[in-house]
């Protein structure tokens, strides 16, 4: 990928971040960077199109620790499951025979697995040995008859959201359009159907379809959701999309705006974390749309769900209503579960918004109260101070933390993608709620702060003979101040 | 208060219960050279035989009265001298169990009177020691069995202190450790392995971890015990500093051992999960006057970092115990700490202790019982014996095999559940069992307006089987 492409890929007038330097596009600073490359990103964020074969093109180390992302679902084929990859080896390298194996490795994914596609995601060696992965791909799809996609996304390009952006920028340029969407079927109710998309939705632990249901019902035809739970032949067909839901995550916000830009295609902002944002994500629709029908079947399904959820909610409002909550999660995320939090009854003290923006905040603000803590750097030892200076009960973020926090006997709340648990939608915040009590509720948290029986009954011993080692009885003392109990 | 389900039906379907008599002969299979006989019909020991012989993959020695029709209208007193006088000449060994079946109890069999007998017929055998038991099958269970010999034992070997001139604490660093029937051999040494770590010699009684451990000798074949319990030790009880005594099955055998010696106990109701663990270890650093060594302090510090790793997948997790009451009871303790719920639990038979387990109720029954428990409250997760896996099959839910008899797993007998080390690979066993079971799967929706082609070639087909078998995952 040349320079001014990346140049253009940072530049993204539809995003917040676009003119502050402090965004989830800056350049990653050596010595103190968390998170992954602009490969990783990519392959993120195109993995769950479930009917493609993936192959990485590189040597071992891109594919080798990343492949089998278990966290998004698939409801039919499992292709995407299989791991990819050239595993370029140094006589590859060496004798320049990249290329070569790369075009006999799409051959035998198209001849082996029959899939609907080919992606081909770039990595640092083949783009700095020059292999041309754009010419091997259109050689490849004119020779097999399966469309082969090229993702240059080489880790030295960024960061992880440039990735994401690589990925959206690949499918906009070489699948949106191909393919016009199938008739609309018949529905036995005769209800209007509408077309839409969502984008940056991975269907985590299965979770979009908690939402599903909903929009069926509503006639909402998801042509494609990119990428959770997706198939090659939806992609193609993205174009055709009344409205653009971008869900929960800047990640992909370059398809919406060009899906704008090309099409005319409206789109909005949402989540489906927590009742209120499920329910406005519901309302942006019908609003975008412009179908009074719509509008009106789509308040009376939030009258009936919100009902039945606020029912469904009200014993795990009990035991959660007043305990703490500490949030450090980017982006919209923070806000987004932040209502979802209150919704439960719960204080959030403070939220991370390290990747939010000004508009972000803003509503974070809106929930939380003007003097609202916001986090900027996450660190582990900063997160636990703010948990016990508040007295916090759960600490909720990514799946990063969750061994920092149990190292501090600390309550934790996965929220990130490697979670097995599904959130979204009405539904998903029953089991929020659940895990939320589980981890809180634990006795667990009682065994591993109360300092061990000898500890605290020994009488004070003056050295031990051992001379460098604490007696039993102070050990007791620092777990204890180290609890601040 | 835990309710306590008595049993209300005609038939035992799937039985949980393994016979007291049994139960007895395990425990003096932990002697060294020893040699139960049962007194009873051939086929009581024949069963008895093969129950252990399956459990422990090992030789057992095991023998019986063979009662036949005679003996069992006209009095077999004469079959127990004549069974007594024959293992002492073929094997002489160091002691010989005689527990008593349903058969000859229900006979009225004089199994005392038969000893004296023996003793007077046989002088040559008198340093042979015979110890009997009344064991029969239409009470108690395997527990109690093996409670019931220990408590034997120690009355008819263990010398009274003024007769014996003991004198607790003579022997400064020897503890008698009292094991009931819950224990496995790697239970054993494990806790043998703790208490030397406090500088203490541990005198385990019975001794299993040395008999059935499962360890290649150098002798061929031997019709008596490889290894357990010196019973000359059984002297030296009495000088020990203390006793350990680990089940509350076995309070009345400690009842008769402090009151023979005068020892000092510390009785504990089981040693899972990590308030259990630390009685045992605050008592051991008291009875050893020695701190708690380092190695101990980093294996709870294990144990605590497992507890906080598994509680996500333990936490409010449901799960269907059954198991003799000492076992049932410390399994409902150790699950307890960690958030999980027994929501299905099933005893043989009563005992005291299970008033004190963490449920709601305890069942007096059997697996039919626990299948049914577990199918009403959801449970996720069987533990129970091997008897347990066709009741986990209908269930369809996985089962961890504990206690007896463990007869399609090897190795189930050296399995380590007490102590930290124990507990937590227990708790990393069934946090495993929890994540194969994929519990916050979300069933996959198929939008009949999708443009998934595949939905509809599924329609064609009967659409409710095909949608199941797709969200089964591996």
């Amino acid at each position: 990928m040349k320079q001014k492409d990346i140049t253009e890929l940072l530049d993204e007038p539809a995003c917040a971040h676009n003119t502050k330097s402090k965004s989830g596009c800056a350049k990653p600073k050596p010595g103190a960077t968390a998170g992954g490359c602009a490969f990783d990103g990519a392959q993120i964020a195109l993995l769950p199109i479930a009917d493609v074969a993936h192959i990485v093109h590189g040597p071992i180390a891109c594919a080798g620790s990343s492949w089998d992302n278990r966290g998004t679902r698939s409801s039919g084929p499992r292709l995407y499951r299989v791991g990819m990859t050239t595993d370029l080896t140094e006589q590859d390298v060496i004798m320049g025979r990249g290329e070569k194996r790369l075009f006999h490795s799409i051959k035998q994914a198209v001849e082996d697995h029959a899939p609907a596609a080919v992606f081909v995601y770039n990595t640092c060696v083949p783009a700095l040995i020059g292999d041309d992965i754009d010419a091997v791909c259109k050689e490849a799809e004119k020779r097999w008859g399966t469309p082969v996609v090229p993702v240059d996304a080489a880790g030295f390009y960024g960061t992880k959201n440039l990735g994401n952006r690589i990925a959206g920028e690949s499918m906009v340029k070489h699948v949106c359009g191909t393919r016009e969407p199938d008739p609309v079927p018949e529905t036995t109710d005769g209800r209007t159907i509408h077309d839409v998309t969502l984008i940056g939705e991975y269907n985590i632990a299965g979770e979009l379809w908690h939402v599903l249901p909903l929009l069926d019902e509503l006639g909402l035809r998801v042509l494609c959701t990119l990428s959770g739970d997706a198939r090659y032949r939806e992609v193609q067909t993205m174009h055709r999309s009344r409205v653009n839901m971008m869900v929960c995550s800047k990640a992909m916000i370059n398809v919406a705006r060009k899906l704008e830009e090309a099409f005319g295609t409206p789109w909005f902002e949402g989540s489906f974390y927590g009742v209120r944002d499920v329910s406005q994500a519901l309302r942006d629709f019908a609003r975008l749309i412009n179908d009074p029908d719509l509008a009106q079947r789509t308040e009376t399904v939030i009258a009936r769900e919100e009902a039945k959820i606020d029912i469904a909610l009200e014993p795990w409002r009990e035991q959660l209503r007043g305990k703490k909550v500490l949030l450090y999660t980017g982006g919209v995320k923070s806000w987004s579960v932040i209502a979802a939090l209150q919704d439960l009854g719960m204080e959030v003290v403070a939220t991370g918004t390290k990747k939010s923006t000004e508009d972000d905040k803003a509503r974070i603000r809106e929930l939380m109260g003007r003097d609202a803590v916001m986090i900027e750097d996450g660190n582990p030892r900063a997160l636990i101070k703010i948990v016990r200076d508040n007295d916090v009960d759960v600490l909720i973020a990514g799946g990063r933390n969750m061994y920092t926090a149990l190292k501090a006997r600390i309550p934790f709340l996965d929220i990130n993608q490697e979670r097995d648990f599904g959130y979204a939608g009405y539904d998903g915040m029953v089991e929020l709620a659940r895990q939320l009590v589980l981890t809180i509720d634990s006795p667990v948290w009682d065994a591993v702060r109360t300092p061990a029986p000898w500890a605290k009954a020994r009488v004070v011993k003056p050295l031990d003979v051992r001379g460098d080692m604490p007696t039993a009885d102070d050990r007791g003392t620092q777990i204890e101040s180290s609890v601040g109990a | 208060m835990v309710e306590i389900v008595k049993r209300n039906k005609a038939l035992s379907v799937s039985p949980l219960k393994a016979s007291q008599t049994i139960g007895a002969a395990l425990a003096f299979l932990g002697f060294r050279r020893a040699i139960p006989m049962l007194h009873g019909s051939q086929g009581c020991t024949a069963f008895g035989k093969v129950f252990f012989v399956r459990h422990f993959r090992e030789p057992i020695p095991l023998q019986t009265t063979a009662m036949d029709q005679v003996t069992t209208v006209m009095g077999s007193e004469d079959s127990v001298v004549e069974g007594l006088r024959t293992i002492c000449e073929k094997n002489s060994p160091s002691l010989l169990g005689v527990p008593t079946t349903g058969l000859s109890e229900t006979q009225g069999s004089d199994v005392g009177m038969a000893v004296a007998q023996f003793r007077t017929q046989c002088p040559q055998f008198d340093r042979v020691p015979v110890v009997p038991v009344s064991t029969p099958d239409f009470t108690g269970c395997l527990e109690t069995g093996f409670a019931k010999a220990m408590e034997a034992i120690i009355a008819t070997l263990v010398p009274p202190a003024s007769d014996a001139g003991t004198l607790p604490g003579r022997r400064r660093r020897q503890v008698n450790v009292l094991v009931g029937a819950s224990l496995t051999p790697g239970d054993l040494e494990e806790l043998n392995d703790v208490i030397a770590l406090f500088g203490l010699r541990p005198l385990l009684l019975p001794d299993l971890s040395d008999s059935l451990d499962g360890h290649l000798g150098d002798e061929d074949f031997s019709p008596l015990t490889i290894g357990g319990t010196d019973v000359a030790e059984l002297q030296t009880l009495g000088d020990a500093v203390a006793t350990l005594v680990v089940g509350r099955s076995m309070h009345k055998a400690a009842d008769t051992l402090k009151t023979l010696t005068g020892v000092p106990d510390y009785r504990f109701d089981h040693l899972m999960g990590l308030p259990a663990m630390d009685s045992l270890i605050v008592a051991l650093s008291e009875i050893s006057g020695e701190p708690v060594p380092e190695r101990l302090e980093r294996q709870r510090a294990q144990l605590q970092d497992a507890m906080l790793d598994c509680h996500f997948m333990l936490g409010m997790s449901r799960l269907a115990v059954a198991g003799d009451p000492d076992l049932l009871h410390a399994f409902s303790e150790m699950l307890h700490g960690v958030g999980a719920g027994v929501v299905a639990a099933v005893s043989p038979v009563n005992a005291p202790i299970l008033k004190d387990a963490r449920v709601d109720s305890v069942k007096i029954g059997d697996l039919e019982d626990l299948e049914s428990l577990a199918r009403d409250n959801a449970a996720e997760v069987l533990i129970c014996n091997s008897h347990g896996v066709e009741s986990a099959e209908r269930l369809g839910i996985p089962l961890l095999r504990a206690g007896f008899p463990q007869y399609d797993t090897l190795g189930g007998y050296q399995k380590t559940w007490i102590g930290y080390r124990g507990t937590r690979q227990t708790l990393f066993d069934l946090a495993n069992i929890m994540l194969g079971l994929e519990r916050g799967e979300i069933r996959p929706y198929r939008s009949e307006l999708a443009q998934k082609p595949e939905y509809r070639q599924v329609d064609t087909h009967d659409a409710t089987t095909t949608a199941a078998a797709g969200t089964r995952r591996h």
